[in-house]
């Protein structure tokens, strides 16, 4: 009982990451998409576009899982982020040349320039996909933290297969998840080349993640989160099915529900554990003893409880608003300063 | 140099470089929001003007504030691990707040107000911009009350050696907060005047040099140009912006001085070692030193040194009227407050393994008076002269331009960077002068016990010097790339003037540009109105 408000956190935690990954997911995706997929200016700004109004919000739901994990579990906090710290500040490098990108390519004077910033999008997109998800997997499969919940093992000691695997399982995620929401919000030649990569692509690309989601799983012997694997195993095909069907809107809910049944599995596994040590079982952080007071906790609750359904409800809007689909022709011609 | 060294830079870097957009973007984003206001209800075509104008230079700067308040985000686990347990059940929250109430209304609602020009009904769509301006004001109040409680911790116990929140209402409504924001928005309003002044001068300037306006010989204006694209709609946006901005600076300087005033109230009584560096004064006194001379240096602080600062102009009583609004209460000395600190917080570091080498080391209480002293009369200073500007400039702005001198454009736009200077100074001052803690003590009677925490024991134990320099080479470095980028377009913007924020104007649809309102046309179909 005294473990309920933790539990409760864990879980809006787990969701935060969960709303995150689905939703920057394909902007980080489309993003990465700016060099491989697009092949001209008006493409590369049709893709930027898609995420355009919506991006800065989505990148919210970091900040906030951040922040929540920081108020909640302050001791998670502190040891995930300071064991992490050369992936995270190039996940930040990451970030903000991604946001940078996205506001000053349109206003670079030159076709070199605009480039350079286009590698800039690109680029971070790809860093700050991988590193956050090497950092999800290390929190759900351990790192070398001594008593105090310090990294001991130099600044590399998190370096490992499983850290690659999460960097891949996100970055592979979010690059399918984009195709799918290209195919969802543009017409057009680029609506068809999208779609076909996404079918094409989809068997490789949800693999790592329930490679992670199983391995973690394996960890533990919970059967629901066994079916939870199984779901996001369904959910996948049926996204790839759905696909080929030409049922966009389908088939890109049925990748939200793979995301969410896969971390679903992952949190679910892993919990109470928050964060093994790979040391000394003693070691681990846990919901119970990484936690904020139960005073501090009652009271992000009722902050939680008020201001995430109000969250959604607005962004949700935000999304009708710009329901359209964004194609070619909806491109104005590019307006530069130096035009004057 | 030593991890705490290193991670003290970082922290100090990246944070005043933060502030430098964090204040454009809440003073300017007020303003812009007005503008948007007036042109909702007047329709005239100049607020629109100057809504599209001042709100594309708002977004070139706003990016960056995002950018840069991520880093920020996630320092306090990266560098200051020990820092993030000690405070995170308290310290949290605010945070936490911060991102769930502001950051999600700030970023969505701008997103709707960049693209939503045509797709939102125009009172939807003013809205959107005033939720997302209001947000970015609330997450200030956020942010300062989580750096506040470092000031002057309330609400709070301990327990196992961490700080633990007992009283939230105390918290959120601790004194120094309520006082530390509203003076944190007039800075941020101050920063946004200047900049509207200095700009607006030299466009007012640039069309008197192209010849498109002349004065009468009583001096008065006449606007030319017609209705073309610079034409006297042009001129209204610039005089307007550059009043408007004018107006701006004085009042906020005064906002300044008075909530200035009831913080340094504050400091006496719940910092009086900031108060007395402030003011290099080791003895007791009552006079506020205009100019101080001798070593202020950090290797000669100790107290026979102390003695050889003299105050050369003194303001007698003013320091003590600052503290109490009496002319002859006595301010305690660095000499007098010393003991006081040693008897109640330790003369040596404790002997925690937390501590490192520093353990049992010797405690110095005195911040560095270099930097308080100055700080502070930076802050004053600057802000002093921005609003002197401001006076003098809406005097010559009363015939409706500016005089022809190149010089005092010049000093008109340099005159922008006053204010930022005067905010990262008033940062630097207020946190150097919490050293040698973190977290400071909360020396009421009624204070909570050991709550407190040396900045020596905050940095992250595992990190090591290695990671450290990296991350602070590497920071530092995109900093300052991206700010040479960011001023570059922000002046090829402004030299582009209205019709660089506003293509509509050069292609296409003749906009007839005078004060019978913005036509909003049928649009064709699918283009997007505004496109990235
Ligand atoms: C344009 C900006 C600006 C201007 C003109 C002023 N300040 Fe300021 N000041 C700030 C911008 C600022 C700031 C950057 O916003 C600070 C840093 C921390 C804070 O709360 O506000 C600050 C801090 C700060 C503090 C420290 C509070 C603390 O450490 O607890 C004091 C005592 C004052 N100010 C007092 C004044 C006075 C008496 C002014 C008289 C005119 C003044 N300030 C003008
Ligand atoms: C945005 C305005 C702020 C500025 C310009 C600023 C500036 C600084 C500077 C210059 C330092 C270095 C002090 C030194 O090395 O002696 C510093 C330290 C620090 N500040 Fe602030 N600060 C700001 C806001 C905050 C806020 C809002 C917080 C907390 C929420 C905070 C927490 C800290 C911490 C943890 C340190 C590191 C420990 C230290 O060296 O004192 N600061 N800050
Ligand atoms: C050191 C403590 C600080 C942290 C952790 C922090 C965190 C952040 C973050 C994460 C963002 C980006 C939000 C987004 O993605 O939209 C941001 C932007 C912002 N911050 Fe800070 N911040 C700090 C200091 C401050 C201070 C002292 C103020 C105000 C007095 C402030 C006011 C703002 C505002 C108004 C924005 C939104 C405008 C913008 O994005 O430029 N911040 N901050």
């Amino acid at each position: 009982m005294t473990d309920l408000l933790p539990t409760i956190w864990f879980i809006l935690i787990g969701v935060l990451w969960t709303g995150y990954l689905f939703l920057e997911g394909f902007d980080l995706g489309v993003g990465m998409l700016m060099k491989l997929f697009a092949r001209n200016d008006t493409q590369r700004r049709v893709l930027l576009n898609t995420v355009g109004p919506v991006w800065d919000g989505n990148e919210v739901w970091l900040v906030t899982a951040v922040g929540a994990t920081f108020a909640a579990f302050p001791l998670w906090y502190a040891s995930l982020l300071s064991a992490l710290y050369l992936p995270l500040v190039m996940v930040l490098l990451g970030l903000i040349f991604r946001a940078v990108g996205f506001e000053y390519r349109g206003k670079a004077r030159s076709g070199a320039s605009r480039n350079r910033w286009d590698w800039a999008i690109a680029l971070g997109s790809f860093t700050a996909a991988f590193g956050i998800g090497a950092a999800l997997a290390l929190t759900t499969t351990g790192l070398p933290l001594n008593a105090n919940g310090d990294r001991v093992g130099g600044p590399w000691a998190w370096f490992n297969g499983y850290a690659m695997l999460g960097g891949a399982a996100v970055v592979l995620f979010c690059v399918i998840h984009a195709t799918g929401f290209l195919v969802l919000k543009t017409g057009g030649p680029i609506r068809e080349r999208a779609l076909a990569l996404f079918v094409r692509l989809l068997p490789a690309a949800v693999l790592p993640l329930l490679v992670w989601a199983a391995v973690v799983q394996a960890r533990g012997d919970d059967a629901w989160t066994l079916a939870m694997l199984a779901v996001a195993a369904a959910a996948a095909v049926a996204s790839w099915l759905t696909a080929r069907r030409g049922c966009d809107g389908v088939s890109f809910a049925a990748m939200g529900l793979f995301l969410t049944a896969a971390m679903a599995c992952v949190f679910g596994s892993a919990y109470p554990v928050v964060l093994p040590s790979t040391l000394d079982e003693a070691f681990n952080l846990t919901v119970g003893n990484a936690s904020s007071s139960p005073y501090t906790l009652g009271l992000m609750s009722v902050i939680a409880a008020f201001g995430v359904p109000l969250v959604l409800a607005y962004q949700g809007w935000t999304y009708w608003v710009f329901r359209k689909r964004v194609t070619e022709k909806s491109i104005p011609p590019a307006h530069s300063v130096s035009a004057l | 140099m030593e991890a705490l060294e290193i991670a003290r830079w970082q922290f100090g870097i990246t944070t005043v470089y933060h502030f430098l957009m964090v204040p454009l973007t809440i003073g300017l984003g007020l303003l812009v929001a007005t503008m948007q206001t007036l042109w909702f209800r007047t329709g005239r075509e100049h607020y629109l003007r100057m809504t599209k104008f001042w709100g594309k230079l708002f977004l070139i700067n706003f990016i960056m504030g995002v950018a840069t308040g991520l880093v920020q985000e996630f320092q306090f686990g990266l560098a200051w691990s020990e820092y993030s347990r000690f405070v995170g059940d308290v310290f949290g929250a605010p945070l936490a707040m911060e991102a769930l109430l502001a950051f999600f209304v700030e970023s969505t609602f701008l997103g709707l107000w960049i693209f939503g020009w045509k797709q939102l009904p125009r009172l939807i769509h003013l809205c959107c911009l005033w939720a997302a301006v209001l947000a970015s004001v609330f997450s200030a109040y956020f942010i300062i009350v989580a750096n506040s409680w470092m000031q002057h911790p309330v609400g709070a116990e301990l327990v196992d050696g961490r700080a633990r929140m007992v009283d939230a209402w105390a918290v959120f409504t601790n004194n120094t907060a309520l006082v530390a924001f509203t003076h944190t928005i007039f800075g941020a309003l101050a920063v946004a005047g200047a900049f509207l002044l200095g700009i607006g001068w030299y466009h007012l300037w640039k069309r008197r040099a192209d010849g498109i306006d002349r004065t009468t010989t009583s001096g008065k204006v006449i606007a030319g140009g017609g209705k073309a694209i610079r034409g006297r709609t042009d001129h209204r946006v610039w005089l307007r912006s550059a009043q408007i901005g004018a107006v701006v600076a004085l009042i906020s300087f005064a906002g300044t001085a008075l909530t200035g005033d009831l913080q340094a109230k504050l400091m006496f009584e719940q910092q009086p070692m900031k108060m007395a560096a402030a003011e290099a004064a080791c003895h007791d006194g009552t006079g506020f030193s205009i100019l101080s001379v001798g070593d202020l240096s950090a290797d000669n602080r100790d107290s026979q040194n102390c003695d050889d600062i003299v105050a050369v102009i003194e303001i007698p009583g003013m320091l003590s009227f600052m503290a109490n609004g009496t002319f002859d209460t006595e301010i305690k000395g660095v000499n007098t407050l010393v003991p006081e600190y040693q008897e109640k917080y330790g003369t040596t570091i404790p002997d925690d393994p937390v501590y490192g080498e520093r353990a049992g080391t010797q405690v110095d209480y005195v911040p560095v008076m270099e930097v308080t002293y100055w700080g502070f009369r930076i802050m004053i200073g600057f802000g002093a002269l921005a609003a002197f500007a401001a006076f003098v400039a809406l005097w010559f702005l009363r015939k409706g331009t500016v005089p022809r001198s190149r010089w005092v454009m010049r000093l008109a736009v340099l005159g922008i960077l006053a204010p930022f200077g005067a905010n990262s100074a008033g940062w630097i001052f207020t946190e150097m002068g919490r050293q040698p803690f973190v977290v400071a003590p909360n020396p009421d009677p009624s204070g909570i016990d050991g709550v407190f925490m040396f900045t020596a024991a905050a940095v992250s134990p595992g990190v090591s010097v290695g990671e450290l320099i990296f991350s602070l080479v590497a920071l530092t470095v995109v900093y300052a790339v991206l700010l040479v980028v960011e001023v570059r377009l922000l002046v090829r913007y402004v030299r582009g003037g209205v019709a660089s924020a506003m293509p509509e104007l050069t292609e296409g649809s003749k906009n007839d540009g005078d004060d019978d309102g913005v036509s909003r046309g049928k649009d064709d179909g699918d283009v997007l109105a505004f496109a990235y």
